[in-house]
């Protein structure tokens, strides 16, 4: 018999800094200084707002760095990051800084400064988790909440729960292993969510989890 | 007024019964918002369609509002010019005459609430009385580059509360107090963005003489030199070169406004020799006629040199429109450039892109689709009233990640 997976949503309340860059030196400080919840949310955001739009959000960072500087060679950089690989935001936070530094010195970096109008301004986010009414306690039902809940629960799910809050692996996963699907789980590991729709997500959980239900 | 429920079909049931969820977390909170005027305006408008449906989530919300004379409000004009950057500096007397009525208002004004939300600059000073519940701060105005001396006597009263809320990144400065964005929004069931059927929109078409059967390119905007009107009527006659269109230049004005009238002088001179360019001069409450005109469109602009938000962008694109804008204050958060609308920063970039669009239906009926979820998403009232129940409880939890 497995265990209850209960499905939570979580909602975003976007906070700003005060905090500024008009130069790749300016984005640096920034970056080495501000929350992990700020690092958070400028690699997550496009995610959320543009799901919808294109399988493959670059990061806050590299948009800036490509449209305000027009450096599309660091902008790629940044925007080829490996997300899915880091466990924590500290790490995260570690190799964007490392990008930065091996890109080039301080003369480098403030060689060239945006527009004004288009500075890079630092964010946070902080979440609120709710419940939700959706159950599963077998894998048919699990398939049936996924056709159900809102991309915010998907969300949670994947992306806050594994990198945010500092668990291991995403929250379908463990629950699948936890529950004697090892299969799926690797399965499941095996995608990079970061490189798909949230509509796309979807359906191929869906698809991995029926094929075993 | 419309019921909470009605959203459902547009946002979906999720989001509604998040609104119900958060909204029950709040149960017991007295809300006051507070502002300066019951009517006319966007802080009125927004409030007073949000108040009702805070009701029907069962938030125990109020909205009062200051009184002030003639001399009050000619105060608060000139802040809010400094605040958008104008040069016309404002006395020590014009400030204490400002502190003195903000005092006045206090003698009557119950403002014993769980929060105290105050809107824009005209009340901020009563957050002098502020002894007990939470105090926040929301901006409606565009903070870019405030003018020094303004700024400084605002910053001492905004720092007294418990938050401040600014509607896009660029206004966020060094603060002691928390900051919060919150973006305006639409309500897709009001007269202005709800569905009309074919009938009126041809109604309203032919009331102004417009012909459908060829492209129209519109903006709806206040006749003032910020929305550009000339520069629109530049880059339609550079379009008009090679494709047949119309140009629809509608909006209103305050009659008052000096500037205004001679702005709408100016286009209708540069507008005269050509019949397929209309100015239309709206009076208030044409909210259906601007529904009409931007559902007729085949291309919606907003080419504004300055910009707050830039509502009408979301409007049109509400519509499913592809909008061209230019990409100042709000609108880039509205417009992902080439995916969901173009972005431009000349004359002949607009051009150049209305040329595409109209050559290119498909790509630009895209644009509109993306466009209109990008809207459903972070647009629309339901995410504004979801921000401020968030806010409100923010203000009693602590940390990144709160479990409700």
């Amino acid at each position: 018999m497995a265990s209850v997976f209960e499905f939570k949503s979580r909602l975003n309340l976007v906070e700003l800094l005060g905090v500024k860059a008009r130069d790749i030196l300016e984005l640096r400080h920034g970056l080495a200084a501000v929350p992990g919840s700020s690092i958070y949310h400028h690699t997550h955001r496009f995610l959320q707002q543009h799901h919808y739009l294109y399988p493959e959000p670059p990061n806050d960072f590299a948009f800036w760095i490509g449209h305000a500087l027009a450096m599309d060679d660091l902008a790629e950089r940044l925007a080829s990051i490996d997300t899915i690989r880091f466990r924590r935001i500290e790490e995260l936070r570690a190799r964007l800084l490392e990008i930065l530094d091996q890109w080039g010195d301080d003369d480098r970096m403030r060689a060239k400064a945006c527009n004004e109008g288009e500075e890079f301004h630092f964010m946070s986010s902080r979440t609120f988790v709710l419940p939700t009414p959706l159950r599963a306690a077998n894998l048919a039902e699990f398939a049936a909440c996924l056709r159900r809940i809102s991309f915010d629960s998907l969300y949670y799910h994947i992306f806050e729960a594994r990198l945010r809050l500092g668990r291991d692996d995403n929250d379908f996963s463990v629950w699948f292993r936890a529950n004697g699907f090892q299969e799926l789980a690797r399965e499941m590991a095996r995608l990079d969510p970061y490189t798909i729709t949230m509509e796309g997500l979807r359906r191929k959980i869906i698809q991995l989890v029926d094929a075993h239900a | 007024m419309p019921e909470i429920a009605d959203f459902v079909p547009i946002v979906g049931e999720s989001v509604v019964a998040d609104l119900r969820a958060l909204a029950g977390r709040l149960r017991g909170r007295r809300i006051l918002n507070v502002n300066s005027t019951a009517v006319g305006g966007g802080v009125a408008e927004i409030l007073s369609r949000m108040l009702p449906l805070l009701h029907q989530l069962e938030v125990d919300a109020h909205w009062d509002v200051i009184k002030g004379n003639e001399r009050f409000f000619h105060v608060t004009k000139k802040m809010h010019n400094a605040l958008h950057g104008g040069s016309e500096p404002i006395s020590g007397e014009e400030f204490a005459f400002f502190l003195e009525t903000n005092r006045d208002n206090l003698q009557g004004m119950d403002l014993g609430a769980d929060i105290v939300f105050i809107h824009d600059p005209q009340p901020i000073a009563l957050v002098e009385k502020k002894d007990g519940g939470r105090w926040v701060w929301r901006c409606h105005i565009d903070f870019t580059s405030p003018q020094a001396g303004t700024w400084e006597f605002l910053k001492g009263y905004i720092e007294r509360y418990d938050a401040a809320v600014f509607s896009a990144p660029a206004f966020s400065r060094p603060l002691a107090v928390r900051q919060v964005l919150i973006q305006p929004s639409i309500d897709p069931l009001s007269d202005k963005n709800r569905e009309l059927d074919e009938e009126a929109v041809a109604g309203i078409c032919d009331r102004f003489g417009l012909d459908r059967r060829r492209p129209i390119i519109t903006q709806i905007s206040r006749f003032d030199y910020l929305k550009d009107p000339l520069g629109v009527i530049r880059a339609y006659q550079l379009v008009k070169r090679h494709v047949d269109c119309q140009l629809v230049l509608a909006g209103g004005g305050a009659t008052d406004d000096p500037e205004g009238a001679q702005v709408l002088e100016e286009v209708k001179g540069a507008a005269a020799e050509d019949p397929d360019i209309f100015v239309l001069f709206l009076p208030p409450a044409s909210d259906v006629e601007i529904n009409a005109l931007q559902r007729a469109s085949t291309i919606v602009l907003q080419k504004s040199l300055r910009e707050g938000f830039g509502l009408t962008v979301s409007e049109a694109l509400w519509k499913a429109k592809p909008v061209i804008a230019s990409a100042v204050g709000g609108i880039p958060q509205q417009i992902a450039h080439k995916y969901s609308g173009i972005l431009t920063h000349s004359i002949d970039g607009t051009a150049y892109w209305i040329k595409q669009l109209l050559q290119e239906p498909e790509f630009a009926r895209k644009l509109g689709e993306n466009g209109r979820e990008h809207v459903r998403n972070n647009f629309l009232i339901t995410r504004h009233i979801r921000d401020y129940l968030l806010l409100f409880l923010s203000l009693f939890t602590r940390g990144d990640v709160v479990y409700l």
